[in-house]
């Protein structure tokens, strides 16, 4: 009976964190601002309280504040880049979850790539050297006396 | 390729790899750097936690160095941080508190109990001027120099270590620099 109980409460408890989402505030979207634009923006950004969630799914206070700081910079009439932009110059790039592309970053963006031109550099070399291998390595006179070895039914070729 | 170049070169790769790995278990991911460090202070006007008739602004704080510490009655690391800023300030460091999205009776009677460091305490109630100085957690400590530049911020709470090992060095050297 007891596991039974717990094995119940356990799928209940998995469940409602499951269904858990952020409280989101119920903003005015019949003026400014539009609904979609907004919710595909605070998707993008991410909470610095728990970091592996956006604005967007944060329930944490902090979260609830940026939330009303993005809407209201929308509300003026600001576009993404500079809501962007404003969360930026305040918490550095990390709010960002597409970061920029610049020299800190080079090695974030293009390193994937320059890992895969080393891989197919030295996938051409080995080709190479093994289509090399394909003569046998023995000289002219090697091969006449191992054809001849060959050849014959006695082990030393007479 | 010289034949040893190829069979040392996995090897010096593999040692590349694992100092970068070694180095990434080190560092703390909830420490996201400041983009405000060596810039101006956002500027801000608050009314007083003691006097909500009376405002404060950070030029309130130039000319001298300034801690500008962010602190909350519901912030349990900040309880534990206090007393170290009560010994700060009876060193003579200057220290200016932001209580952060807090509630003033709380806050006055936080003071009361444990005592009070700050010179003064700006009162930010909707957290808006935490957020223009990118706060996200609390407690955090922000040195400013004579100019009103951040030169330095100190996420979680202070340790008698920090402030030995950087804190006082940092005020130091800052002491020296022209207002």
């Amino acid at each position: 009976m007891m596991p039974r109980k717990l094995l119940f409460l356990a799928i209940l408890l998995t469940t409602f964190t499951g269904a858990m989402a952020a409280g989101l505030e119920a903003f005015d979207f019949s003026g400014n601002v539009n609904e979609d634009r907004y919710k595909n923006l605070i998707a993008q950004l991410r909470c610095l309280v728990c970091q592996n969630q956006s604005l967007a799914d944060s329930d944490a206070e902090l979260a609830h504040d940026l939330r009303r700081e993005v809407w209201e910079l929308m509300d003026q009439g600001k576009s993404d880049r500079e809501v962007k932009d404003f969360l930026v110059a305040r918490y550095g790039d990390f709010v960002l979850y597409k970061p920029p592309v610049k020299p800190s970053t080079y090695i974030l963006w293009y390193g994937p790539f320059a890992l895969l031109a080393i891989g197919l550099l030295v996938l051409l070399r080995i080709l190479k050297s093994r289509s090399k291998q394909t003569d046998s390595g023995f000289s002219a006179e090697e091969q006449e006396r191992l054809k001849k070895i060959l050849d014959s039914d006695r082990p030393d070729g007479k | 390729m010289p034949r040893f170049v190829r069979y040392l070169a996995p090897l010096v790769a593999f040692i590349a790899l694992a100092g970068l790995l070694y180095k990434g278990l080190s560092l703390d991911p909830k420490l996201v750097p400041s983009p405000l460090i060596d810039k101006p202070a956002p500027a801000f006007s608050l009314p007083l936690l003691q006097h909500p008739d009376t405002l404060i602004s950070n030029s309130d704080f130039k000319g001298e160095v300034t801690l500008f510490n962010v602190w909350a009655t519901w912030c349990v690391a900040c309880r534990q941080e206090h007393p170290l800023l009560m010994q700060l300030a009876k060193q003579g460091v200057r220290i200016y508190g932001l209580n952060y999205k807090d509630e003033r009776a709380a806050a006055k009677r936080w003071l009361q109990m444990f005592g009070d460091p700050y010179l003064a305490n700006a009162f930010d109630e909707d957290g808006r001027t935490g957020i223009n100085w990118g706060v996200y957690g609390t407690p955090e400590t922000f040195v400013v120099d004579k100019k009103g530049i951040i030169r330095h911020k100190v996420i979680g709470p202070l340790t008698s270590e920090s402030i030995k090992h950087e804190l006082l060095p940092l005020l130091k050297q800052l002491q020296e620099e022209d207002g």
